[in-house]
């Protein structure tokens, strides 16, 4: 399984798609590896910078609503897991990007908005981390001083592909 | 209770539910491309596991950036290639016969209705308007659907769109699908089938219901779905005349797949197509539509007329039939890139081509190239494109660049204006 957790970046806005997080062009690079430097590259908001010690730093995401929506490229997961970034949290997932995360053993967690909102309020915060735990389905909040943890879900299948690592080796002993 | 035409699908191909709410299904069709498969392949050979679990139902094709322009589209295109020889995968579609894998397919009669189709390309879903399940799904799942033939899912919830009344002049497949996304949102439809139904539907060309089903995934759904009917028989007459007695018959055989009167739906929503106008994108995000009214007259430097949503015939016939005669503005240039090889010549042979460059288009081979800024079209930071394809993320066709989403019909309104314009006074 893979490690859950650490400094967060947070990536305040709607429907941030999969152009955004890995542009098309870069496509064509044949290993994960070689996608590293071009994290999120197109994605405009104020305050991000996606060569940033932020960004740089992250093994945690936090957004909003729809997050991986457009394209079905698992590069969108690739480019964060060969970054250090093993989980996103959101609002709600496009359902390709979604299954892509639990695909490779990686984590997309849903919280209710009021949760986010209160995640965010950590966002101006130089020590803003999260620890999350999949057994438990409980991930905690820490900066300034502060902390709070929230429960979550995911469904069995997709603790079962986490735990395992990723679909291929699963479906290749049952299927 | 009755059943959706998804329930019916899923019913006939499950393979086990490993956990409560997701299903396994066995696959019909595996479709592969050069940009997504080439990892696949790669992980497969790494894990020791470079088999295929039927060379018939995995369909092959380059299409993405091709002829290739680099070392790196060429070394793509390569392992695409060698893996299909290697196993000997029947269908595959090199230099020469390739064509955007969502118009190619389906032109050679490889989905039907009923069937379960995944490809790693969101766009997937066009397959739907046959009345098959057809998912875009990512790189793992592709890989397992190689090796395995079979792909796990979340049972969809599905919304019924019941779409009637005759299309108003200009108005297209392409404008109904930009109205209802617009209606309901980019995520309107996520985890969810867009199932339709209703007299527009009814009328629509196969070519058309493709157009619809396509944008599924833009308002977050995992497939568009038609009901089969006579002209889905007709379309695939070529290819099943030998399965059927006849075309009741081939009929009456899929409309097993049609959904239930009584089937259950998450939502129903009704559109009214004779109050819609010629629509197009305004942002950046595809539920982002305005009325042509609306958007006459804002600036372009591009026409882009191609692509898995509007590259087919009829498209090309529709917007050679408003650029007949006209010249593109001076300040824009036009490209038309026919999806497939047979578009390309049944457009030569009809004249549509000579219209095109007399009207001082560039025509390029088949390919996806520009929609997504890979190749053959891509814009400079700051311009914009009146475009046919499916998608407007910022600088999705270049970065930097700026796509309005419209139809074949408006595109080449807008060409020989030179700005955006109103389709319907040239028709």
């Amino acid at each position: 399984m893979k490690t859950f957790g650490g400094p967060v970046l947070f990536l305040d806005r709607s429907d941030i798609n999969t152009d955004e997080i890995i542009p098309a062009k870069y496509l064509t690079e044949i290993t994960k590896e070689d996608l590293k430097p071009y994290i999120l590259e197109d994605l405009k908001l104020p305050g991000f910078d996606p060569k940033g010690e932020k960004t740089v730093n992250a093994r945690v995401i936090v957004s909003r609503a729809n997050f991986g929506c457009g394209s079905s490229r698992e590069h969108a997961p690739w480019v964060f897991e060969v970054n250090g970034i093993t989980a996103v949290i959101a609002e709600s997932f496009a359902r390709i990007f979604r299954q892509n995360m639990f695909n490779c053993g990686m984590a997309a967690i849903e919280l209710p908005a009021a949760d986010l909102d209160q995640i965010f309020s950590h966002s101006g915060e130089a020590d803003a981390a999260m620890s999350i735990d999949i057994e438990s389905g409980v991930l905690t909040m820490s900066g300034g001083g502060k902390q709070k943890a929230f429960s979550f879900e995911i469904s069995p299948f997709d603790k079962a592909l986490v735990l395992a690592g990723g679909w291929v080796d699963y479906a290749d002993q049952k299927y | 209770m009755g059943k959706t035409t998804a329930e019916k699908i899923f019913d006939a191909h499950l393979v086990n539910e490993p956990f409560p709410g997701t299903k396994v299904l066995r696959l019909d069709a595996v479709l592969c491309h050069e940009i997504t498969t080439p990892i696949a392949i790669d992980d497969l050979i790494r894990r020791g596991k470079d088999r295929v679990f039927d060379t018939t139902k995995i369909k092959a094709v380059i299409d993405h950036v091709t002829p290739s322009k680099d070392t790196k589209t060429a070394t793509q295109a390569k392992i695409l290639r060698d893996w299909a020889r290697r196993h000997d995968i029947k269908d595959f579609f090199d230099v020469g016969a390739n064509g955007v894998c969502h118009a190619l397919f389906p032109e050679r009669g490889f989905i039907r209705p009923g069937y379960t189709v995944i490809m790693g390309d969101s766009h997937t879903c066009t397959h739907g308007a046959f009345g098959a399940f057809a998912a875009g799904v990512g790189t793992t799942d592709l890989e397992v659907g190689i090796l395995k033939g079979v792909c796990a899912f979340r049972q969809p919830k599905t919304i019924k769109f019941n779409v009637t009344g005759a299309l108003p002049k200009g108005v297209y497949a392409k404008d109904v699908i930009l109205h209802i996304i617009g209606k309901i949102g980019v995520n309107g439809a996520t985890d969810r089938v867009m199932e339709f139904h209703g007299s527009t539907i009814d009328d629509m060309s196969m070519e058309s219901r493709m157009t619809l089903c396509n944008m599924a995934i833009e308002a977050g759904g995992t497939s568009g779905i038609c009901q089969p009917d006579m002209t889905t028989v007709d379309y695939l007459w070529p290819f099943i005349k030998d399965d059927f007695a006849g075309r009741e018959a081939a009929l009456a055989d899929y409309s097993q797949w049609r959904a239930d009167a009584d089937a259950e739906y998450d939502q129903v929503i009704e559109i009214d197509v004779t109050i819609l106008q010629p629509t197009v994108t305004f942002g950046y995000k595809p539920d982002q539509v305005k009325t042509v009214t609306e958007m006459a007259g804002a600036p372009l430097d591009q026409i882009y007329i191609g692509s898995c949503t509007n590259g087919r015939i009829e498209d090309l016939r529709i917007a050679a039939q408003i650029l007949k005669g006209h010249k593109l503005a001076p300040n824009v240039r036009g490209i038309l890139s026919p999806a497939t090889p047979a578009i390309f010549k049944s457009a030569a042979k009809e004249g549509l081509i000579d219209i095109f460059m007399e009207a001082g288009f560039c025509v390029t081979n088949p390919t996806c190239g520009a929609c997504l800024g890979m190749s053959n079209g891509v814009l400079a930071n700051d311009e914009v494109c009146a475009s046919t394809t499916n998608r407007n993320f910022m600088g999705r066709m270049g970065k930097g660049g700026m796509v309005h989403l419209m139809s074949p019909a408006t595109a080449a309104a807008s060409a020989i204006e030179g700005k955006i314009a109103d389709p319907r006074k040239y028709l």
